[in-house]
């Protein structure tokens, strides 16, 4: 398809690189970053409050970790080739390296930490259980089915452990993709050392605003008992996550601004035209100054508590739609204009193709198909007890 | 007069010796070239080029370039008055079929060779997640096509634009100095065909090329110098507009 | 002491088990010519410098076409190559009698260099074809080995000068 391109572009710059898949992935291991943080706060920095969303966020974190890959592997030119990451990877290369960052987070923190946490559940249900479940939970036991007050004490113990290490983890996790696109010196959109920062601070942002949504609306899906005192102090997390993270991007911007280097004017411009509803409208005014402002009314006003769920449903809303439109306005934007600050170019997003629309949504609803049988198989509710045989209560986990 | 191919050998030992690894295929270059003994880069010289497109076209040929996407490109500049950061450019087809008459009158007006600029601390080869695209010892960023993921991480790093994505191997390509003719004692497409002498391959290493000496005691620019790149494409009379 | 730990034991052994594997797979996987010059396979460059040229290069010309030459390198075309012109020849000079070169078209082919451009070195040789030639071929008057007109006109062009 003809690419309707504006002013001079280098003959090779017309056409996008990366697709909507890419600003996808991001955007994707952005939850996954922020669920697991705000697991932490329960865990590492005792916040009791957050505790009935502990168990939730891990799962959450692990359905998108599942998929985070998918979108990658879609857009490669040679997905088979994709082991050649891990087998020769490219010690320079901030990609080659997030390879080794993303596997270990997954294997060495968060499946490792959920284990742990999960154990004594694991081992009831491998002996109540039948049929295939009972299959999986016995291999989940990996064949030791101690559950004694000792070695539930070593778990939490290590447990923590594994916490207080998965928080720089997923801070390096996130940082990482970041890093990726603050790197890249011939990108001025990209290139800053604060990119990294405010990646981690926007995953927050997101993965905070996600938990609190999915648990709200999964325990009125449950027909329970939704506990403000926890969606408060979520909330309240939110807001001052929400506030540094603003902050940075402001300062990004503002600094922008006033040096004027040399690729402004084009930037400017780009801003101004082609990016003008996804970034001044979509992500600034709606997706960060409105759900800011609606937290800050719920801080300073005592509203009741429907009006305060209902402030915290459209927040967390509008917060994921403006960080999915951070992610698009980072990544689209960053090759809509030439490197010869001359020209730009638009980007034409096919529906049903390998790297289309269709399949991005796909991805986007495949997490919550994910999330669903993690939340059958191994329960992260408050309220759901398994009946224990030695009616010993568990040393850490659900409430 | 009767041309046959032994006669050809004889009245040419030089290039023969070459053409006949050249006809086996052999896959190693030819026996008297010593991959540590070149540093291979190019010379352009602006006031020479005309904007014939030759370049462009030969290397199509010669490296099966699909269309829509360039190796080398030509960008024609005009420059009103004193005005270096405002110039206006374009590259139709990448200059690929010459250039249209402009409508710009007057100010300076003139066109600029590309390709890739096959840099010693090339942020391209940084990058590739595994190892698909590198310096070779004798100074040529090449691309590995058997071993390319097509992650595109090369062509967001290439300060210049001159990397892109086959459509048919769905992995990364470049300008690849025509490896495959300088090796063997030739030089590139695109240096072969150029009418007046406006792209001219230099090795680097080798203090009798005429066009190292050139290099020597000329002023002569790189493409975006504040990159720190090492680019080896070096530019004899290039205007301070060129981007 | 164990039996309260037996778990995290054979988590441990399933994860050097999977390291394990990994090595394996990794000496199996990895072509054998990668890091021979660098973090790269080496047989690459072998790959890559085995490719057949397409063009001859203007030496190969000149061990056949000596008349041409001749006559080219006397007047003003003399450092144009030939495969300028002429395009890819390697095939050509693998097998002169049997691949035939098609006769370049001039009315296309010497616009590209001599339509007039401003963008083009002053002193360069342009024309303005419509007003030169007013859409005459190009070897209707010039030869193209020596493409400078002599001074006693052969013929009446059809206007202008070069």
């Amino acid at each position: 398809m003809q690419i309707p391109v504006e002013g001079f572009m280098y003959p090779n710059e017309v056409e996008l690189q990366w697709s909507v898949l890419i600003v996808l992935y991001p955007f994707i291991t952005g939850l996954v970053a922020g669920a697991f943080i705000l697991a932490s706060l329960e865990r590492v920095f005792r916040v009791e409050a957050v505790k009935p969303t502990y168990r939730l966020a891990l799962l959450t974190a692990l359905a998108f970790l599942l998929v985070a890959p998918l979108p990658l592997q879609l857009h490669l030119g040679h997905p088979e080739r994709s082991l050649e990451m891990y087998l020769t990877p490219h010690r320079s290369s901030a990609m080659a390296m997030f390879g080794f960052v993303y596997l270990w987070y997954l294997m060495a923190v968060l499946l490792l930490e959920i284990w742990l946490d999960y154990r004594r559940d694991i081992v009831l249900k491998s002996q109540s259980s039948t049929g295939i479940t009972r299959l999986f939970y016995r291999f989940l036991t990996f064949g030791s089915s101690n559950i004694s007050e000792r070695s539930l004490r070593i778990d939490d113990r290590l447990g923590y452990t594994i916490t207080l290490i998965g928080i720089p983890s997923a801070f390096m996790l996130h940082g990482y993709v970041g890093f990726i696109f603050g790197s890249v010196k011939a990108n001025p959109w990209w290139s800053s050392p604060l990119m990294p920062i405010v990646f981690i601070f926007s995953a927050m942002v997101s993965g905070i605003a996600a938990v609190m949504l999915l648990y709200m609306l999964s325990t009125r899906l449950r027909k329970k008992e939704i506990d403000m005192r926890c969606v408060d102090k979520i909330a309240q997390y939110l807001m001052y996550t929400f506030i540094i993270d603003f902050s940075l991007e402001m300062l990004d911007l503002i600094q922008r601004i006033y040096e004027a280097d040399e690729s402004f004017r084009s930037l400017d411009f780009m801003v101004h035209t082609r990016l003008w509803t996804s970034q001044v409208i979509v992500q600034i005014l709606l997706g960060t100054v409105t759900p800011i402002a609606l937290l800050a009314l719920t801080q300073l006003l005592n509203f009741n508590e429907v009006i305060r769920r209902r402030i915290y449903a459209i927040a967390g809303c509008l917060t994921v739609v403006g960080i999915f439109a951070m992610r698009w306005n980072v990544v689209i934007g960053g090759q809509l204009f030439s490197k010869s600050f001359l020209g730009y170019t638009t980007y034409k997003m096919s529906f049903a193709t390998r790297e289309g629309l269709l399949p991005a949504i796909v991805l986007m609803l495949l997490p919550f198909a994910f999330l669903w049988v993690l939340v059958k198989l191994l329960p992260p509710w408050p309220d759901a007890r398994t009946a224990s045989a030695s009616g010993t209560a568990p040393a850490h986990g659900t409430t | 007069m009767d041309i046959t191919r032994r006669r050809l050998l004889v009245l040419l030992p030089a290039a023969a010796v070459a053409w006949k690894y050249v006809q086996a295929g052999t896959p190693e270059a030819a026996p008297n070239y010593k991959i540590a003994e070149h540093w291979w880069g190019m010379l352009i010289d602006i006031p020479k080029c005309i904007g014939c497109g030759s370049c462009v076209r030969a290397c199509s040929e010669e490296n099966d370039v699909p269309d829509g996407y360039f190796r080398p490109w030509i960008e024609r500049y005009h420059v009103a008055d004193w005005k270096i950061e405002r110039p206006h450019v374009d590259s139709p087809d990448g200059g690929k079929e010459g250039f249209p008459p402009t409508e710009e009158i007057g100010g300076k007006n003139f066109f600029v060779p590309k390709l890739c600029n096959h840099c010693e601390d090339s942020p391209c080869t940084q990058v590739c997640p595994v190892g698909a695209t590198f310096v070779s010892p004798d100074g040529v960023v090449l691309v590995d096509k058997n071993y390319c993921l097509g992650c595109r991480y090369c062509v967001q790093a290439c300060p210049y634009g001159c990397r892109f994505i086959n459509p048919k191997t769905n992995t990364a390509e470049k300008c690849s100095l025509c490896y495959h003719r300088i090796t063997k004692g030739l030089t590139t497409a695109c240096c072969e065909v150029c009418p007046t002498g406006a792209r001219q391959l230099a090795d680097l290493k080798n203090p009798k090329d005429p066009i190292h000496e050139f290099l020597k005691t000329h002023t002569v620019q790189v493409l975006k110098p504040h990159m720190a790149t090492g680019a080896k494409v070096f530019y004899n009379g290039m205007d301070g507009s060129v981007r | 002491m164990f039996k309260d730990t037996e778990h995290l034991i054979r988590l441990a052994v399933v994860i050097v088990i999977l390291l394990v594997v990994f090595v394996l797979l990794r000496a199996a996987v990895v072509p054998k010519s990668f890091g021979q010059y660098g973090h790269y396979r080496g047989n690459a460059i072998t790959e890559i410098a085995a490719r057949t040229p397409a063009f001859a290069g203007h030496e190969v010309c000149e061990g056949c076409h000596i008349d041409v030459i001749d006559q080219k390198k006397l007047g003003r075309h003399a450092n144009v190559p030939c495969e300028a012109c002429h395009g890819a020849q390697a095939k050509h000079a693998d097998d002169p009698t049997s691949v035939k070169p098609q006769l370049p078209d001039t009315a296309v082919i010497c616009a590209r260099c001599h339509e007039a451009n401003s963008a083009k070195p002053r002193g360069f040789p342009q024309v303005a074809s419509a007003d030169h030639s007013s859409g005459l071929a190009c070897n209707t008057c010039h030869k193209p080995h020596q493409p400078k007109i002599e001074d006693e006109p052969k013929s009446a062009p059809a206007g202008g000068k070069k």
